[in-house]
């Protein structure tokens, strides 16, 4: 069983998890960048943590044979910071980058004006760099805000076939399946989505268009929640195809769309010459 | 032409341009080309600002655009403008821009900062046939230093690559 995580903070995670997940079949990954569950101040902040997200993590990831992507964005809570705003002049120069396969999380948070602004706006930049882009919708008065997504999504003008709508649920998946965009679903340990309801969702909205992933990040979550996943699937009498459809092959296509997606086996990076991470650096 | 030559001509007529150009490099040129694309695109640049617009491409780039960058440095006419790149790449976690960082260019680094690199090549088991000029500018100083690491390595019932040992012998 081979395991694409389209949705996964591994800056947050540590080496062990990498262990893990490569043990458990989950070889790919994007890694969107997002909050960091601390306020940053700065657009040097957002600058390091694209440059971790970009190189620190892809070759922490290749130790264990894992392939890692990532999107670049300014979130939509940081959107409301004037100081961090300032980091949408700096986006171009990272959305040209070879692991840049999206442009994301952005959408809304708190659905001020000022988010909407800077959602419009990275749509724009999206469409100016042909990449895809990855919605995160809200966790407070979700319904409300995934409609407006759909809406700020429609009117930009990109491909609906070019955009996910994360962290769906029951609740908000048939408004997304009908405007023909894919639609995305974290499977957490308490809250969100559990992989039995993930395999409700799928016997009723069918398997095209669906991301299935773990959002792993600082809070209370686990990167293996791909896997049981598709352990539920297959207890529901899910085939093995269909398994692959839904954990590998759909978020390949959906990121594919970048044309800068390489799944090519994951190069050891300097591993060959001395691992300075199992040995716990140097 | 090819998309290699379009972009370099678009480098010399307007600096700028590398920008953009430099990190498509390897989708566009083909990823077994990135570097020598990049290196094709560095050579193009010129002028006054050459040394800050080559540290912004290294502090903007990936980990692969910030070794092109790093490799590339003794053929650009920087002088030791650029040195704090190397001292960057060297406090880094990542071995390939520790290689990298001890190339011919390494020579504008301060002998101590030199030697920590060494060393730092030695604890990441990197091989030292890849370091520039090792043989010529390895000192004494160096010397006390990996006897201090053989020590430890063997009071922990460890050895150390036999390329640092051969360097400790050869300099004794
Ligand atoms: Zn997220």
């Amino acid at each position: 069983m081979r395991i694409f995580d389209p949705h996964i903070h591994m800056t947050s995670r540590t080496t062990d998890d990498y262990e893990r997940m490569a043990a458990n079949g989950v070889t790919a990954v994007v890694e969107p960048a997002f909050w960091l569950g601390q306020p940053r101040t700065s657009v040097g902040s957002f600058t390091d943590y694209f440059d971790a997200i970009m190189g620190w993590e892809p070759y922490r990831a290749a130790q264990y044979g894992i392939t890692h992507h990532c999107t670049i964005a300014l979130n939509p809570k940081e959107a409301n910071d004037p100081r961090c705003r300032e980091v949408l002049q700096v986006l171009p120069r990272y959305l040209v980058k070879d692991r840049v396969v999206a442009v994301g999380e952005i959408g809304y948070d708190s659905m001020t004006p000022e988010e909407d602004e800077v959602f419009a706006q990275q749509l724009q930049l999206a469409l100016a760099h042909d990449l895809p882009a990855l919605v995160h919708t809200p966790h407070r008065d979700k319904s409300a805000g995934t409609q407006r997504s759909l809406d700020v999504v429609k009117e930009s003008g990109i491909e609906p076939g070019r955009v996910v709508l994360d962290h769906l649920n029951e609740v908000t998946v048939a408004s997304v399946l009908e405007t023909g965009c894919w639609m995305g679903f974290s499977i957490y340990p308490d809250t969100k989505m559990s992989p039995d309801r993930m395999v409700v969702i799928l016997r009723e909205y069918g398997l095209d268009r669906m991301l299935v992933n773990s959002a792993a990040d600082w809070g209370k979550s686990d990167p293996l929640l791909t896997v049981r996943t598709a352990e539920a699937m297959a207890a529901a009498g899910f085939t093995a195809d269909e398994i692959d459809k839904v954990l590998w092959r759909n978020p390949a296509e959906f990121y594919g769309q970048s044309g800068r997606l390489d799944l090519g086996e994951a190069e050891a990076g300097g591993a060959f010459e001395g691992n300075t991470i199992l040995r716990g650096g140097s | 032409m090819t998309w290699l030559e379009d972009a370099v001509t678009a480098v010399a007529k307007e600096a700028t341009a590398i920008r953009a150009l430099f990190p498509a490099a390897g989708r566009r040129a083909g990823r077994d080309n990135a570097d020598e694309a990049r290196a094709a695109l560095l050579l193009a640049l010129s002028g006054e600002s050459l040394a800050k617009e080559v540290a912004g491409l290294y502090h903007h780039g990936d980990n692969d655009e910030k070794r092109a960058v790093l490799k590339t440095l003794p053929s650009l006419d920087v002088g030791d403008g650029c040195v704090e790149l190397l001292r960057d790449a060297l406090r880094s976690n990542d071995s390939r821009l520790i290689a990298a960082a001890l190339g011919p260019y390494s020579r504008h680094l301060a002998d101590a900062e030199w030697r920590q690199g060494v060393l730092k090549s030695v604890f990441m088991g990197l091989p030292l046939s890849s370091l520039h000029g090792l043989d010529e500018r390895a000192d004494a100083e160096l010397a006390r230093m990996l006897g201090g690491l053989r020590d430890e390595r063997e009071a922990a019932g460890r050895v150390m690559p036999a390329d640092a040992v051969a360097l400790l012998e050869r300099l004794a």
